[in-house]
């Protein structure tokens, strides 16, 4: 174990598997930067968000690509490249550009295997830096998450803790599936244990982070973080919740929040998108479905508003779900008689 | 003066014409029988330019093709009989009847796929040449395009990609004169394509895209370019569409006589049996025995995918994951 940030973790897991398998590849806008630029420097930025970084100098510049600005040929041809026997790992600079790329995502890489009727192999991941709480604007700070998660053939992987990141990222990168993978802005200098050697976490297994009786809260993403300290509030009120990460929201772990609910009959859903066919609404539908009977209070969603993510300061503190939000929504199913 | 073929490479090429043509032509009778579902777009009329490209072109090397895919994957080499049986949706086919005519694949054969969407093979073929450069091992990546996708961003994105990245990438362009129901000379501002692919800084060649040699030729000198590490290329081809944007569709955009005229003078097969025929380099006989064993296999094709058993329930949710917990 090694106290390692979750840029680090994820930084180290591309090196250890471009090392591992030949047939692994990165390519994205700026992954290392500088190219065609007037100081000469080669690797003048690692990412945007430094997580690409020494994966130039160290694979070299046909495995390590350097792309221009086209975010559906750069998930296109990472696909193209995987369905012919590569692993191509893409990074989408922001998830708000998954919208330029949602052909190659959503009609072509989703779609290929079961078009083939099963002959069709393509292991594509494409990296999704997301999120509110930046102050980065309406178009530099969705989650587009659930849009991912909605689409079959997709595979839909948030890792909240350096660890996770770590044991998640090597999941995805071996999977034989197209798996995107968001990774929360704000996360990025996250600092936590990882284990050393190779650590590989599976899909559709969410983390149950704490163990209470009386609420079960459901999150996300940036949102479990925000949801610790809201559990830390209320044991001292008394109330004692489980919280499950999801960790992957496709798939999803359907057992862990049935069986939480049938102990506490009570549950918030927290998810950082708009409300609108979010997974709050989509986790609440499934367990209003499925686990009705075990409900003693309506589920409850936390979500951002119907409204795009606003730049000022105070606006977007306000957008985002907080720690006092899921407290509040907790006290509320707790007092539901 | 064109390149010199074998004999057996020239009938080899006729067989593969002549299939296409055949599997178009029963197809379009097959449809009104309202037995075929959905949308069906056929490649009568191209041929040339599938079988003029794909002559060159073994298992290793990968196409990807359009929503007027047939073509493309009988001269790639696609079993006759599993495309028959995928466009009749039936559990034989190429995709267990799940893909359609419009997403008929096979990876053996490096044939990526036909693709629902215009344009979005540029990318996939980015992708597909990548692999070939990293693999060092002189392979392409080719993408059949027409007039419809060359003004889609995404083939631009992808010609751009393929230059930035030196990537082995080939776009065919086929110019057949319609992008669906709209005329090139509306669609295609400037008109001119071969600009455009020149613009991308891709060594472009046009040639006549009825004339099998002609294609073929033009396909040696671009393949042998970016097979050599130059990088990508494209070819132009000009060439007619024998059917509609899909069948069923009117045509009410074509002159009366324009299918008719075509059909007479702007003919890929008939062009190469009179090439070859006068050269005496193959005879009338070797042409007819071809065509007896094209129709039969025809024949079969369709009796067989008709007489073959549904795609059963179980495979609605089957091959959505490889693994899915």
């Amino acid at each position: 174990m090694a106290i390692k940030t979750y840029r680090e973790a994820l930084n180290e897991v591309m090196h250890a598997e471009m090392e591992r398998d030949s047939n692994v590849f990165v390519c994205g806008e700026d992954i290392s930067g500088g190219a065609g630029g007037t100081s000469g420097e080669r690797e003048a930025s690692g990412g945007i968000f430094g997580v690409t970084a020494g994966l130039l100098p160290r694979f070299g510049e046909d495995r390590v690509i350097d792309t221009p600005i086209s975010e559906n040929t750069i998930v296109g041809m990472a696909a193209g490249a995987s369905l012919a026997g590569k692993r191509g790992v893409a990074e989408i600079m922001f998830a708000d550009f998954v919208t330029l790329a949602l052909d190659q995502m959503m009609n072509q890489a989703a779609k290929f295997r079961y078009m083939s009727g099963g002959k069709a192999k393509c292991p594509i991941v494409i990296r999704v830096p997301y999120g509110a709480g930046m102050n980065m604007g309406a178009q530099h700070s969705q989650t587009m998450y659930n849009i991912v998660t909605s689409v079959p053939g997709l595979k839909c992987v948030m890792p909240t803790n350096p660890a996770d990141a770590k044991g998640l990222l090597t999941a995805a990168i071996r999977d034989d599936d197209p798996v995107v993978f968001f990774e929360h802005k704000a996360m990025y200098g996250r600092k936590g244990e990882v284990p050393d050697g190779e650590y590989i976490l599976p899909f559709g297994k969410a983390a149950l982070l704490n163990e209470g009786n009386d609420v079960t809260i459901v999150a996300m993403g940036r949102m479990v973080l925000f949801a610790e300290k809201s559990v830390a509030t209320l044991r001292g009120e008394g109330i004692n919740c489980d919280l499950l990460d999801l960790r992957t929201t496709s798939p999803l772990d359907e057992d862990s929040i049935l069986d939480s609910i049938e102990k506490t009959g009570r549950v918030v859903v927290v998810d950082e998108s708009t409300p609108r066919c979010s997974l709050a609404s989509d986790i609440a539908g499934f367990i209003a479905s499925h686990g009705f009977s075990s409900l003693k209070a309506p589920v409850a969603q936390v979500t951002s508003p119907h409204a795009p993510v606003p730049f000022a300061r105070e606006l977007e503190r306000a957008y985002v779900p907080s720690p006092d939000s899921i407290s509040a929504a907790v006290r509320k199913v707790m007092n539901y008689k | 003066m064109s390149l010199q073929q074998s004999k057996d490479q020239l009938l080899n090429a006729y067989r593969e014409m002549k299939t296409i043509r055949e599997f178009e032509e029963r197809l379009h009778k097959e449809i009104m029988t309202g037995e075929i579902a959905g949308f069906t777009h056929l490649y009568s009329g191209q041929e040339a330019v599938a079988v003029g490209v794909c002559q060159h072109l073994d298992h290793q090397d990968l196409i990807v093709s359009t929503h007027r895919g047939h073509g493309h994957c009988i001269a790639k080499g696609c079993d006759v009989k599993g495309m028959m049986a995928e466009i009749y949706g039936r559990s034989t086919g190429l995709g267990k009847g799940k893909g359609g005519s419009m997403h008929i694949a096979d990876f053996d054969k490096g044939m990526l796929g036909a693709n629902g969407i215009v344009g979005a093979g540029g990318p996939l073929a980015v992708g597909a040449a990548l692999s070939a450069k990293l693999d060092g091992n002189g392979k392409v990546g080719i993408c059949f395009s027409g007039e419809g996708s060359i003004n889609q961003g995404a083939v631009f994105e992808a010609m751009n990609m393929a230059k930035v990245i030196n990537a082995p990438a080939i776009f065919v362009i086929e110019i057949n004169g319609y992008s669906e129901h709209t005329g090139a000379s509306y669609s295609v501002g400037g008109v001119d394509i071969a600009k455009r692919t020149e613009g991308f800084g891709l060594k472009t060649i046009e040639a006549d895209g009825c004339d099998y040699h002609a294609v073929y030729d033009a396909m040696a000198e671009l393949l042998d370019y970016s097979r050599s590490g130059n990088g990508p290329s494209a070819a132009v081809f000009n060439t007619t569409r024998f059917f509609g944007h899909y069948e069923g569709d009117p045509q009410n955009y074509r002159a009366k006589n324009e299918v008719k005229e075509h059909r007479s003078s702007r003919d890929c097969l008939k062009k190469f049996c009179s090439d070859n025929l006068s050269g005496g380099i193959i005879s009338q006989s070797e042409i007819d025995e071809i065509d007896v064993s094209v129709m039969a296999l025809i024949d079969e094709a369709v009796t067989e995918a008709r007489n073959a058993p549904p795609t059963p329930m179980e495979e609605m949710e089957a091959d959505v994951y490889i693994t899915y917990q």
